[in-house]
């Protein structure tokens, strides 16, 4: 499964949601304000952290350099993709999953 | 691979629908083909023809109809959302077609992957 | 393969996923429509309750202060169109201080491991 969060964890708790139920397995792409959950200096680092090693972690670049975080350090192991990534992920897992 | 897309917000309020359309021709341009979006929740306003946004940002009621033109993706409003929202026909963009609920479950059962974009 | 099935060569896996709660948005009426209207095309259909979502299923809602129509009793009416597959997540229901009890219809109570892999086992999610 490809999990999107477009949510700043700040704001909600949909990627707390996402990572407490997406399976061993599937990948998370951060979308949207979803991207701000990616800054390693963020609250959500820890609970990214936490995951990494049975899920996979995304960030979609247009949206981070939209919200001027280009060059921000993002928790290790999150993989910057483009707008086609994003489609290689789609296509990728069986299933998408928005978490809004 | 053949994708179908949902959108849940308008063009205006939410991001949604300009990820949803950068995803579409992102999709379209690595040689997948887009069978339907569909239109649901407040989605329903970016088939409004109406819609002027200023001249200097992206108009997103054009370039799906623009999208629908040049790549024949068909463009499904949800008929129940859209009466509520005073979508009817007489005011729908070029490419966009009203119809019902059960366009978005066969896009789900006849497509490879359905994506979904809202808020 | 089931003989009695409408179109036996295409059965999905298709799951709606519920984390809003009523009124305050329109998404959980416009989301059970869409539940409604998968049950005309025989597919394996099952809906998730998380997060605020839960409150959808609170029983003794009465909606008229607001004027605004209570859709509550259509979850009882799922049934009827053999949607039977209503799942609500243990961990959501407890940090909301509610129970089964609580609810206005007959669910499975899972927990967030238990969800989990159901959810990983769709083909098709569709989310508001």
């Amino acid at each position: 499964m490809l999990h999107t969060v477009n949510k700043s964890p700040l704001e909600r708790n949909t990627l707390e949601s996402c990572l407490r139920l997406a399976a061993k397995g599937s990948a998370i792409l951060l979308i949207e304000d979803g991207v701000y959950g990616a800054l390693a200096a963020g609250q959500a680092a820890k609970e990214i952290g936490k995951r990494k090693a049975d899920l996979k972690f995304y960030a979609l670049g247009p949206d981070l350099a939209a919200r001027g975080l280009s060059e921000s350090p993002l928790v290790d192991g999150i993989e910057i993709v483009d707008y086609e990534g994003f489609v290689d992920l789609a296509a990728e897992y069986e299933a998408h999953q928005a978490w809004l | 691979m053949k994708f179908g897309i949902l959108v849940n917000e308008g063009p205006f309020t939410h991001q949604a629908s300009d990820s949803a359309y950068q995803f579409a021709k992102a999709a379209i341009a690595k040689g997948h083909e887009v069978m339907r979006v569909f239109f649901y929740h407040d989605g329903v306003n970016n088939a409004n023809k109406l819609a002027e946004p200023p001249t200097d940002d992206r108009n997103l009621v054009k370039l799906w109809s623009e999208l629908a033109a040049e790549h024949n993706v068909d463009l499904v409003v949800c008929v129940a959302a859209a009466l509520r929202r005073g979508i009817k026909d007489d005011v729908l963009a070029p490419g966009f077609r009203i119809s019902g609920l059960g366009q978005l479950i066969e896009a789900g059962i006849v497509g490879d992957r359905l994506v979904t974009f809202g808020d | 393969m089931e003989e009695d099935d409408f179109n036996p060569e295409v059965v999905k896996r298709f799951m709606f996923v519920n984390r809003k709660a009523p009124y305050g948005t329109v998404y959980a009426l416009e989301s059970l429509e869409t539940v409604l209207i998968s049950a005309a095309f025989d597919q394996d259909v099952s809906v998730v309750f998380a997060d605020d979502g839960v409150f959808q299923l609170k029983k003794g809602q009465d909606t008229p202060g607001i004027n605004m129509k209570n859709f509550s009793p259509t979850f009882r009416a799922l049934d009827g169109y053999d949607v039977e597959k209503l799942y609500v997540e243990k961990e959501s229901l407890e940090a909301r201080g509610l129970t089964e009890d609580d609810l206005l219809v007959d669910v499975e109570v899972l927990s967030s491991k238990e969800l989990s892999k159901i959810m990983a086992a769709q083909d098709v999610v569709i989310s508001n």
